[in-house]
């Protein structure tokens, strides 16, 4: 009676650690499955870098440059924005700020990954690219620039914890090490506790920029969704993740832009997924640099 | 005592240090003498630790703490807050517990002391590097891998380089906190032979767990218990004659 229930019970978690792994293969397979009717019926080289985005057009285009250049714009500028703000602000708690700063600013740095994205692009449409337009006198200030700045602000906390996280690992002996051969706090700090926590904070953007990549909500509402191959950075532009929720309403199911929407989703999957890999390789590296492993 | 006053490299007077609230270290005066090796020995948690981080104030690190009293240097206070750390620092290396290169070659090791005093010159710090490392008496181990990873060492190899790091930057005084706790046999005896070779040209103090480590290396001990310096003489002295009978009890393994 007893050996039943346990293996009831052993075969349930069994099952729930599984199910994660099934949506994970459910997703993938879907994504497949959608986009290969997409890049059959148009040649993946035109899709890839095809200049052109008119999928409602007689003939239709779809060319989806635009979109990959608009993410990585949109992302390179945020960088900007969340590497300077993001890491700065680690080195404060972690180096300079008492216990009691401490306590206060790092809940307060998480709290802005638990703000939703819709208010932060409230706050891009409403603010932010106002602003813009009239600090740059351009004709609107829904635009990559603006996008780059409110998506850079939201990927504040995820380099900021996980940069700090990356300085707080670093052994205090090597500091002491480093203060009893006469070195100053300054010295310590760039020439001992950075480059040890060098491959950490390299995680920390790169999930920010994974982070950046993926957003949607809030490039939809900030970025000015125009799909073209942007110019400069206060061009209206139309990233990836923002033309699959503005138009995969609108494409007939089964149609090719249905198809190509979702090997749009399909790209984005796998830049995501090449930057995690990346930060896991790289966080497993730093810590066996460190010691902390083996 | 075969030593005269002006032997005296480091005067401690009257010391206290406080964690918080704490009184860690009660007043003690000590003197450190030239090329001299002054072992500290106690029970854990005596202060024998918190004491020698006074002398290069290494102390400063912990937040709420408080020292007292006075340590002389060539004639300027250590514990005074006008004294400059830095400066104090390159006169008093420390050697710690557990041996702690950091995550950078064996050369980038040794060169640090070095390039924070703003060395540049190439020829000069390959020199100061291999001469380091032979007072080490590391030099023959690594002189064919001085660009790998120091982390790549035994632990016994980087105490010896962590040694010679210390050595790098030209030090008068050498503290040494426990520098074997976490070394084998083998590689305490090549730290103790050390010891014995550097003290011809460094003052040294070092504190031990290990009273047959005391009693080899040193030639003065202070034995210290609950922050106090219960005794203070030549260690061959203090190991056969102790004065006090707290000295006498820890000796004789009654408590610690």
């Amino acid at each position: 009676m007893r050996s039943y229930k346990e293996l009831a019970i052993k075969m349930l978690f069994t099952v729930l650690a599984f199910s994660s792994l099934v949506f994970l293969a459910g997703i993938v397979f879907v994504l497949f499955k959608e986009s290969i009717p997409a890049i059959s019926e148009i040649n993946l080289f035109d899709f890839l870098f095809g200049k052109y985005w008119y999928p409602t057009f007689e003939p239709a285009e779809f060319g989806v440059l635009p979109l990959i250049l608009a993410s990585l714009e949109v992302a390179v500028g945020a960088l900007f924005v969340c590497v300077p703000l993001g890491i700065g602000s680690a080195l404060y708690v972690n180096e300079l700020a008492s216990a009691s700063q401490k306590q206060i600013l790092k809940p307060l740095i998480e709290t802005l990954a638990s703000i939703p994205s819709i208010i932060y692009g409230f706050f891009g449409m409403l603010i932010v690219a106002p602003f813009i337009q009239k600090l740059f006198n351009i004709p609107t200030g829904l635009c990559a620039f603006s996008a780059s700045v409110v998506l850079g602000v939201m990927a504040i906390p995820t380099v900021a914890s996980i940069s700090e996280d990356a300085l707080s690992f670093v052994p205090n002996s090597f500091k002491e090490a480093s203060y009893s051969l006469g070195a100053n706090r300054w010295q310590t700090l760039t020439k001992v506790v950075i480059p040890a926590a060098a491959s950490g904070i390299s995680t920390s953007v790169i999930l920010g920029m994974s982070r950046i990549v993926g957003e949607t909500m809030t490039v939809l509402m900030v970025s000015g969704g125009a799909a073209v191959i942007p110019k400069s950075f206060f061009d209206p532009v139309r990233p990836m993740t923002a033309t699959i929720a503005a138009e995969m309403g609108e494409a007939a199911v089964g149609s090719a832009h249905y198809h190509c929407l979702f090997a749009i989703g399909l790209i984005l999957f796998l830049i995501t997924l090449v930057f995690n890999a990346l930060a896991e390789a790289i966080s497993r590296k730093y810590r066996i640099k460190l010691g902390l492993d083996r | 005592m075969p030593v005269k006053n002006n032997d005296v490299r480091i005067k401690a007077e009257n010391v206290d240090f406080y964690y918080g609230t704490h009184k860690a270290i009660k007043n003690i005066s000590i003197d450190f003498y030239n090329d001299k090796v002054t072992a500290f020995i106690g029970p854990s948690g005596c202060g024998k630790s918190t004491f020698i981080r006074l002398l290069n104030r290494m102390n400063d690190l912990i937040a709420n703490a408080k020292a007292c009293g006075s340590i002389y240097l060539d004639g300027e206070n250590i514990l005074s807050p006008k004294a400059d750390v830095v400066k104090i620092r390159r006169k008093i290396g420390m050697v710690f517990q557990k041996p702690n290169p950091f995550p950078k070659s064996i050369w980038q090791n040794i060169s640090y002391g070095l390039e924070i005093q703003g060395e540049k010159d190439k020829k000069k710090i390959e020199a100061v590097v291999e001469d380091s490392l032979r007072k080490a008496a590391l030099w023959n181990e690594v002189k064919d891998r001085l660009r790998d990873n120091a982390l790549k060492l035994s632990g016994g190899q980087q105490q010896r380089l962590c040694i010679a790091r210390c050595l790098a930057v030209d030090p008068e005084v050498i503290l040494f906190d426990e520098p074997c706790a976490s070394l084998d046999p083998i590689s305490t005896n090549k730290i103790e032979d050390l010891i014995l070779e550097l003290k011809k040209n460094y003052t040294i103090a070092i504190v031990t767990h290990n009273m047959q480590q005391a009693a080899r290396v040193s030639d003065f001990t202070a034995f210290m218990y609950l922050g106090e310096l219960i005794e203070f003489g030549v260690t061959s002295q203090i190991f056969t004659v102790p004065k006090e009978k707290k000295t006498e009890e820890y000796l004789s393994g009654k408590f610690g």
